[in-house]
């Protein structure tokens, strides 16, 4: 409870400050708005369901491509982390396409697909398989050899050794994969959707942008903050702890 | 005989030979020890046993059976407890045994007889190393080998813990009449357990003496006749251990 007044004596610090500055007149209004008028353009775009219809659209960009990021990447890692010669041929390239940012994909996936709504789930898919392929491999590398070998003592070998010991000994990298690919394809997805023609979170945001609606950019800029924050502090993260705790490889 | 080693060799890549020609015979029901230096190859010797690594010339035969690969007719009890973290001590010791109908009833058989009854619901890593080291035992036992394999398993341990697991084993071993081969660095721990004590010595691995010890159980360390076997065996050491000093250190000579 106390880090909890901590953290809300801190924003409301914050939000004090800013509108000393506000009132100070240092900038001009339409660089910098008040709260009052932030909160308003937030409460006005729920009311008349144009950021409800944003929002729906970006999460639906996400599930769409972080569900292909999961699956392709997961095959990707589990290829690369059950063969030698795939993983020599092909793992290095891996780790150079991780390293690319995903906003480099969004010309390309435009030119292929179009303005269209898949170019944006497409963008984050690409954002999310990387990453998730490389941890599926690392999952699949550091299985203990000690259980493997126990397991072949007691009669287990071949798939049934895959999915009864190598598979579940893989669930904590698998889980900490799921987690990052999330955060990729998130800030994939609003890369993606700014450079796209809606709808999306991302659109909006650069409708206000062209607009000059310097309310709405930062009201949008505040829900994507949250939203990253709230999933990843109440999904991913618990379940990464929960996992972590379950498999014995935290003190708790 | 029952388990019978034959003309065994072991070499890694055709050259590094860690042993060759090893012939032993091991009866039903006997409890033996393979003791030596490390670098002897009795970790590697009892691998092979378990099918973990394959025989490079010659054969092991388990029950007139030829041995090629691992199998549930060898239980292996490792250094390192080796559970699965993500199931629980009851799921652990069902984990060989899982398509047999009544897996349940056997493992908690099984964790009764190494006191772990009361535990069957915990998570591993909530256990300390010598519960842990025990449900390794039950797991082992539960699958009900021919032969029980056991590479140095109270190696990590400490000394009170181990002292309690030796008992414990020795009223498993009574009750369940395995046949175990046992791989262990402690003299001690060879002479109080066994019917039998192989000792093997280095470059090259061989065996240089062996042993069949008729002193009544429990046997207790300060016993004459143990404290006599113990001399005997560690002065056969000395020599073995002598020997790979000398050529580690004239190996650093050439440098």
């Amino acid at each position: 409870m106390k880090v909890f007044i901590k953290r809300l004596l801190f924003l409301l610090a914050i939000m004090g400050i800013w509108q000393i500055v506000y009132y100070s007149n240092v900038f001009p209004d339409i660089a910098f708005p008040s709260l009052i008028q932030v909160f308003g353009s937030l409460i006005n775009g729920f009311s008349d369901g144009d950021l409800i219809k944003a929002l729906v659209a970006s999460f639906k960009h996400l599930i769409i491509g972080l569900s292909l990021a999961l699956v392709i990447g997961t095959v990707i890692g589990v290829i690369l982390g059950k063969s030698t010669q795939a993983d020599e041929t092909a793992g290095m390239y891996l780790i150079a396409l991780q390293s690319i940012p995903s906003i480099v994909w969004v010309p390309l996936s435009i030119l292929i697909f179009g303005f269209t709504e898949f170019a944006v789930v497409f963008v984050v898919a690409l954002g999310g398989t990387f990453v998730m392929a490389l941890n599926v491999r690392s999952a699949i590398h550091n299985v203990p050899p000690q259980l493997v070998r126990a397991a072949r003592t007691m009669g287990t070998s071949g798939f049934s050794l895959f999915y009864r010991v190598e598979v579940p000994s893989s669930v904590p990298y698998f889980i900490t994969g799921i987690r990052l690919a999330w955060a990729f394809s998130w800030r994939a997805l609003m890369a993606g959707e700014f450079l796209s023609n809606g709808p999306g979170l991302g659109y909006s945001l650069r409708f206000a942008q062209d607009y000059a609606r310097m309310d709405q950019v930062i009201g949008i800029i505040m829900i994507i903050g949250v939203i990253g924050a709230v999933v990843d502090q109440l999904v991913f993260s618990k379940l990464e702890k929960n996992v972590m705790k379950r498999w014995g490889l935290l003190k708790s | 005989m029952f388990l019978k080693i034959n003309n065994a060799t072991k070499s890694f890549d055709n050259e590094f030979e860690v042993f060759s020609d090893l012939d032993l015979t091991i009866e039903e029901n006997q409890f033996v020890s393979l003791l030596g230096p490390s670098g002897c190859g009795k970790s590697t010797l009892l691998s092979m046993v378990a099918g973990l690594e394959s025989v490079t010339e010659g054969s092991i035969e388990l029950d007139r059976q030829k041995i090629t690969k691992a199998g549930p007719d060898r239980g292996m009890v490792f250094q390192q407890p080796s559970l699965f973290p993500w199931l629980n001590v009851k799921e652990n010791v069902m984990f060989p045994i899982k398509k047999q109908k009544d897996a349940e009833e056997r493992a908690e058989k099984f964790l009764k007889m190494v006191h772990l009854s009361r535990f069957q619901n915990n998570y591993t890593h909530e256990l300390s190393g010598g519960m842990q080291q025990r449900v390794a035992i039950a797991r082992a036992l539960a699958m009900d080998p021919k032969v029980l394999l056991m590479d140095e398993p109270f190696g990590a341990l400490d000394e009170q813990t181990r002292h309690i697991l030796h008992e414990e084993l020795m009223k498993i071993w009574q009750e369940t009449q395995k046949t175990i081969l046992f791989v262990t660095h402690s003299i001690q721990e060879a002479i109080k357990l066994s019917d039998r004590v192989v000792v093997m010595g280095t470059r090259p691995g061989r065996i240089i003496a062996d042993f069949h010890i008729d002193i009544p159980r429990p046997r207790k360390r300060d016993d004459e006749e143990v404290i006599k076997l113990e001399r005997k065996v560690m002065d056969l050491l000395e020599g073995e251990i002598n020997k790979v000093l000398k050529e580690e250190l004239s190996h650093e000579g050439i440098y």
